[in-house]
């Protein structure tokens, strides 16, 4: 990790008011992110993954404060995201941006591609009209689009040139960091390595620093040197992309990454898959303990009673399961000798 | 399709407004009643020109005459003409509705861009307030504002627009309420505009659709309403004419003269229906532009 951050989460924690009970009931809470904590150094890409409910998403809007923050600091650099006021949040946002799932609805259908690239220009920085036109010139002619398509609108465009659309808005002001919210699964996979490709030539020139959430592991193990797996609005795992693959060293990342397909269907029926009985647990009332008991293939008597610590794990980043200080015992080391060597479960 | 889109953009598919033109006008009763009432303004517009004889100038040797050559339309009972009269008088009769949804969209449309944007306890006191007001029958409550403030077109006409500015409200907070759940709202959120540019610039633009059939419908019963407001004396009046006014003058002597009253009639009907068509037709062109390329 570098010496100064991009980017530093700590103990973020994002609630939902769900209503309350009946009349006058107290009002119940639902926690989306539970004490989420990360770091993002200057020009780096942080890949954070989990299945759909997993709180990756509402993450992102939090530290954008996009939706409100319950509690936790935010840092982009020096300054305070989490308790920023609205005049000072607003300032803030020309070093922060976004990029949306889905580019059909992320881009106004009554504004020009000019008018949209504009628009960022026009909120933080006094440049003047000329000088304006030849950025947005400049800035479609480095997404890969035709300078001239300025005075087009939005639906003129496909799902993949939208996209480009709608990262250029986002570079527009060169931002510290850009939240890309699942930039890709929206579209057609040919198009999405190109969308990728171009978002890591963006980072080469401009080192801005990425947040990537994304449910597609290989679209993450591509761009970001390191991940953060999230369950049930928890991290459950980090570390260098490379050993969390390879090397998963709790359970639910195992599971995740036994999930993706191999392209030889010789090797897919051969291979040694856990597959996950269940649904996410609802977040209104998350199981005590380990949040990831109720569909642990390994879950022992300890999950239910105590939340797991993080161990730091061999070959970089941590895990929170207890099978690292209990059962087996793994003791930082990775799930995979353990789970070829199924003799050493102790099922109940 | 094929043919205008090359005429209106070689190398670029059709903008918007183009796409919105082609698609009114093979709408073809609202094309007609966009015909029909061009036609309508243009003899306003032109009425000094085309008028066969001075509309307050009356005749006492011709009172209530029948049709004829000299008088188109029959004559009055002061022996006006009453087609010239007519033709003046959709001035006035026009002028006023478009006074009436003016003020009814400078005052609901604001309201409703606040209350369906801002939400909460401000959306709660500008709706509850709307709902009270649309509660009372729209007339009456125009006769209670008029008699309040005296008889006069333009207080009729005021009386008219904050009556039917709930109305503009109502579909401008419905359409914002969605709009401002759209991620491109979210987006602009996220670039940093400001709560007024975000309406401004990304709400209004998205829910002019519905906004426009509404005041366009609302035109109709405008004029409606002042012929109302009129023919019972709160509106214009004499010497001036309107549709209305002119309805209440010669309804006394419908058993004499029949003409001038079914006259008046008739135009008030087909200008109020046209309205309602072209209404119909841009709700049913915008409808469709909304989902185009999507």
């Amino acid at each position: 990790m570098s010496a100064k951050p991009c980017l530093r989460v700590e103990n973020l924690h994002v609630t939902y008011d769900v209503g309350s009970t009946g009349f006058m009931g107290a009002r119940r809470k639902l926690h989306a992110v539970n004490d989420v904590s990360m770091e993002i150094a200057a020009g780096e890409t942080l890949g954070l993954v989990g299945e759909s409910g997993s709180g990756k998403s509402t993450a992102g809007l939090a530290i954008l404060r996009l939706i409100d923050v319950a509690s936790g600091t935010v840092r982009l650099g020096e300054t305070d995201v989490a308790g920023a006021s609205r005049a000072e949040l607003r300032a803030l946002r020309k070093r922060m941006q976004m990029v949306f799932q889905d580019p059909y609805s992320s881009l106004n259908p009554s504004m020009t591609v000019a008018q949209l690239l504009e628009e960022p220009l026009v909120v933080h920085a006094d440049v003047p009209k000329d000088e304006r036109r030849s950025m947005v010139g400049r800035m479609l002619e480095s997404v890969g689009l035709h300078a001239g398509y300025a005075v087009r609108y939005p639906h003129e465009f496909s799902g993949g040139q939208r996209q480009r659309i709608a990262i250029a808005r986002a570079m527009m002001l060169h931002p510290e960091l850009v939240v890309l919210d699942e930039p890709v699964s929206a579209l057609d996979v040919s198009t999405q390595s190109q969308i990728l490709n171009l978002l890591k030539k963006i980072q080469g020139d401009s080192g801005t620093a990425f947040l990537l959430v994304a449910h597609d592991l290989s679209v993450v193990r591509l761009m970001s040197p390191r991940v953060a797996v999230m369950y049930l609005g928890e991290i459950v795992e980090t570390g260098p992309s490379g050993r969390v693959y390879d090397e998963p060293a709790h359970p639910y990342t195992a599971a995740l990454i036994s999930a993706v397909p191999f392209p030889d269907p010789e090797r897919q029926r051969t291979a040694h898959r856990i597959i996950l009985g269940g649904d996410l647990p609802s977040p209104m009332s998350p199981p005590s303990g380990c949040r990831f008991r109720t569909r642990c293939p390994f879950v022992m008597e300890i999950c239910s009673k105590e939340a797991p610590p993080k161990v730091a794990i061999e070959g970089g980043g941590m895990a929170s399961c207890h099978l690292h200080a209990h059962g087996p015992k793994l003791g930082g080391r990775s799930l995979v000798g353990f789970m070829k060597d199924r003799a050493l479960v102790t099922v109940e | 399709m094929s043919a205008t889109t090359i005429v209106a953009a070689p190398a670029v598919s059709l903008p918007p407004v183009s796409t919105f033109f082609q698609r009114f006008c093979k709408n073809r009763t609202a094309l007609a009643a966009a015909i029909i009432l061009l036609i309508i303004v243009l003899i306003a517009i032109f009425a000094p020109y085309i008028a066969p004889h001075d509309p307050a100038r009356s005749s006492l040797r011709n009172i209530l005459k029948a049709p004829g050559s000299v008088y188109w339309l029959g004559s009055d009972d002061l022996g006006r003409d009453v087609a010239s009269r007519l033709m003046f008088a959709s001035r006035l009769s026009l002028v006023a509705s478009l006074q009436a949804v003016a003020i009814a969209l400078v005052i609901g449309m604001p309201l409703g861009l606040i209350s369906g944007y801002v939400g909460g306890w401000v959306d709660t006191i500008i709706s509850r307030c709307n709902d009270a007001l649309m509660s009372f029958p729209a007339l009456i409550l125009a006769v209670v504002i008029v008699g309040l403030m005296g008889p006069s077109l333009t207080n009729a006409m005021t009386a008219i627009g904050l009556v039917y500015a709930p109305r503009i409200m109502r579909v401008v907070r419905g359409s914002t309420l969605s709009v401002r759940e759209e991620v491109y709202v979210r987006a602009a959120r996220a670039t940093g505009c400001s709560d007024a540019r975000i309406i401004t610039r990304h709400v209004l633009p998205n829910v002019t659709g519905p906004l426009v059939v509404q005041a366009t419908v609302l035109m109709g019963q405008a004029l409606l309403a002042e012929a109302g407001l009129s023919f019972l004396g709160l509106g214009t009046q004499p010497p001036e004419a309107s549709w209305g006014a002119m309805l209440g003058t010669a309804f006394p002597y419908m058993a004499q003269s029949p003409v001038p009253t079914i006259a008046a009639g008739v135009v008030i009907s087909v200008t109020v229906l046209c309205f309602n068509l072209i209404g119909d037709g841009i709700r049913d062109s915008v409808g469709r532009m909304r989902r185009s390329g999507d």
